[in-house]
């Protein structure tokens, strides 16, 4: 237990934040589809994505082809970092309207 | 409706397995019922109040509130479910004596239950007020068949849950706290990996390597099965460097804290154990 403990917060306390320059790319949700559906990013750089809701509900921005989970509240923004990636196209959605809020990052 | 009733039943399956661990891992345990229940009903409760409070959560800590709060939250349930997993390795021999004896519940072994029914609480309450926030904007939407959408999903969820706990209890006494307790220690790995992802994406931790590897091919993320399979085992199927070094350092210290129990307890630990229960 006081192992565990130490390790964890070891972990957390002893580790500088990760200080790696980030991009930022903006992504706008409106009507529960992303605008732009396809979003453009440069292979192996950190990206700071910001995420701007224009609807009157919540979503929640995830990928199941990258690590990126987070609530945007209704008429609200939020930033996220995902990345960096190898050059390809990962798809993600938006939990609460998964019909229609689809896109993909393509890294290039 | 079906769209409600799919997201719904995801939430609810990954508390409802997390669930089905701990009810099995205290099975024996007297009023361990009454715990698990009242923690559903505390995470119930939670999740409503998470859902109300989201925006204001949103905001603080310059904008990473939300994962700070769902790191805190799951390494809060993986040092709880330790503490249990090393009173366990202490304990776990004399529970099974007992069971093998009584076939029913003992008293005692109370002492970690209230730690279990945070995990409980903490659980319904991470998937609950996604739920919560979900049923509010689809309500502000206009969608129809909320309700009956709320019923399936948590029906569904409930019933796999159900499913493993039935599973687990088939596993024959001499290995199943054996068996639970490693459960437990690879659901807390996991939790802790989670919780790593978390503090990676507010940038507050280094990533150490993006994508270790990449196993979405033979199972991925997005799945069902690959949902069980993570909450089980905290499996992923593109994990960061320092995820996985959560989840090792989890198992590791775990490992440790067991040694270092099972050590102190050889003093008072019985001489023998009965071969033949009394049928």
């Amino acid at each position: 237990m006081k192992y565990l403990l130490m390790t964890l917060l070891g972990a957390l306390l002893s580790l500088p934040a990760a200080a790696v320059e980030a991009v930022t790319r903006t992504l706008v949700l409106k009507n529960h589809r992303y605008q732009p559906t396809e979003l453009h990013i440069p292979a192996n750089t950190r990206i700071k994505l910001e995420l701007i809701n224009q609807d009157a509900s919540p979503e929640e921005f995830e990928s199941d082809e990258f690590q990126a989970e987070k609530i945007v509240m209704p008429n609200s923004s939020i930033s996220l970092f995902i990345g960096p990636f190898k050059p390809g196209r990962y798809a993600f959605y938006g939990d609460f309207h998964q019909p229609t809020a689809q896109g993909m990052l393509v890294v290039e | 409706m079906l769209a409600i009733a799919l997201l719904v039943f995801r939430e609810v399956l990954e508390a409802a397995l997390i669930i089905s661990v701990v009810a099995a891992a205290t099975r024996g345990v007297h009023r361990r019922g009454w715990f698990v229940g009242a923690g559903i009903a505390l995470g119930v409760l939670g999740a409503v109040l998470v859902a109300l409070m989201a925006g204001v959560l949103a905001s603080t800590f310059s904008g990473v509130g939300q994962e700070l709060f769902n790191a805190t939250l799951l390494l809060m349930a993986v040092l709880m479910i330790s503490w249990h997993a090393l009173w366990m390795s202490r304990h776990g021999r004399e529970l099974t004596q007992q069971m093998k004896i009584l076939g029913a519940a003992v008293s005692g072994g109370t002492s970690s239950l209230g730690l279990l029914l945070a995990v409980v609480a903490i659980a319904v309450l991470r998937e609950g007020s996604e739920v919560v926030l979900f049923l509010y904007g689809m309500r502000a939407g206009g969608a129809g068949h909320l309700w009956q959408g709320l019923m399936i999903g948590v029906l569904a969820g409930t019933t796999l849950g159900v499913a493993l706990y039935v599973g687990l209890l088939r596993i024959p006494m001499r290995y199943f706290f054996r068996f639970t307790n490693g459960l437990l220690a690879l659901v807390a790995a996991g939790l802790a990996s989670s919780a790593a992802r978390y503090l990676i994406q507010a940038n507050l931790l280094p990533a150490w390597g993006n994508q270790l590897w990449d196993s979405s091919w033979l199972l991925g993320n997005g799945s069902i099965s690959g949902k069980t399979v993570h909450i089980l085992i905290g499996y992923d199927a593109r994990p960061a460097g320092m995820q996985v070094a959560f989840y090792g350092g989890t198992l590791l210290a775990l490992w440790i804290g067991a040694r270092l129990t099972s050590s102190a307890s050889t003093v008072v630990r019985q001489p023998s154990e009965p071969t033949n229960p009394p049928r």
